[in-house]
């Protein structure tokens, strides 16, 4: 039974792993800088998510030490990544950084006119 | 909301003194009679029965939960695909939510949604901009998942 146990969460820890090359791999392949955010915020959550979920699980079913600091960080950074994924492609939007060609429509651009026009009034 | 998990906290404290024991199933005991007070006392509250506030936050993390996995689906299949055939762009929606901590938890859950991103809010907070990872396909089913999380935010606020 700890054997199957054991086996189970090294593949959450795996799993946690290969989401993170994934998200690395994403971050070279995809185009420009807000696709690239989408393969971050995500992946790379989920996967330092669930290392921290088979670790957590580890010590807790295997070792019988039950650590809830594992716990906070999980809830922390569920809370604060998609919040920075937000901030840095809102930083990257107002510096002006392109969108990549192939991208059809563009809704923030009037907003962005618009406010302008009023800073100039 | 918060009233009326005080005057239950305040019952089962009640319920501590009262029986003269102080420990954890006591507490646990006048819980759960405080609760089923203010279960038949839910007319004389000007908000609804709390219990059913709480459910809607377990709802909102399964939600959360199930969104994650299925946004990282997605990303996989598409850093994983051979040619790069993603029409990204820039969306607009428009919302109903007014708190400034509903529109956090909305925005919160799109970044987490399969192929989008917030990338700003209008200064009236009516408007989301959202960044699409593919607009063609998904543009309308994104708008059915947006229906379904506004519904269970305004859910849990009401």
């Amino acid at each position: 039974m700890t054997e199957m146990l054991k086996i189970l969460f090294a593949v959450i820890i795996l799993f946690g792993a290969l989401l993170s090359l994934l998200s690395a791999i994403g971050i070279i392949r995809l185009p420009d800088v807000y696709t690239r955010n989408h393969a971050v915020s995500k992946s790379a959550t989920l996967g330092v998510l669930s290392i921290l979920l088979g670790t957590f699980l580890y010590f807790w079913v295997i070792e019988g030490y039950m650590n809830a600091r594992v716990i906070l960080g999980f809830v922390f950074l569920f809370l604060t990544s998609p919040v920075a994924g937000h901030l840095i492609s809102r930083a990257a939007y107002n510096s002006k950084v392109p969108l990549w060609e192939k991208s059809t429509q563009d809704d923030l651009k009037n907003k962005a006119r618009s406010t302008k026009g009023k800073v100039s009034q | 909301m918060l009233l009326q998990i005080v005057l239950n906290i305040f019952i089962a404290f009640s319920w501590m003194f009262i029986s003269n024991s102080y420990e954890f199933g006591s507490f646990f005991g006048g819980y759960l009679i405080g609760l089923l007070l203010i279960l038949v006392l839910r007319r004389s509250f000007s908000h609804r029965f709390y219990l059913l506030n709480v459910w809607a936050v377990i709802k909102l993390i399964l939600i959360f939960f199930r969104e994650l996995i299925l946004s990282n689906y997605a990303i996989m299949k598409v850093v994983v695909k051979p040619n790069l055939d993603i029409k990204p762009g820039i969306f607009a929606l428009p919302t109903e939510l007014e708190k400034d901590w509903e529109i956090m938890v909305l925005s919160n859950l799109i970044t987490l949604t399969p192929g989008t991103l917030v990338v700003d809010i209008s200064d009236d907070r009516k408007l989301l901009y959202i960044h699409a990872m593919d607009l063609q396909d998904i543009d309308e089913a994104i708008e059915s998942i947006k229906n379904t999380f506004e519904k269970a935010i305004l859910e849990v606020s009401r």
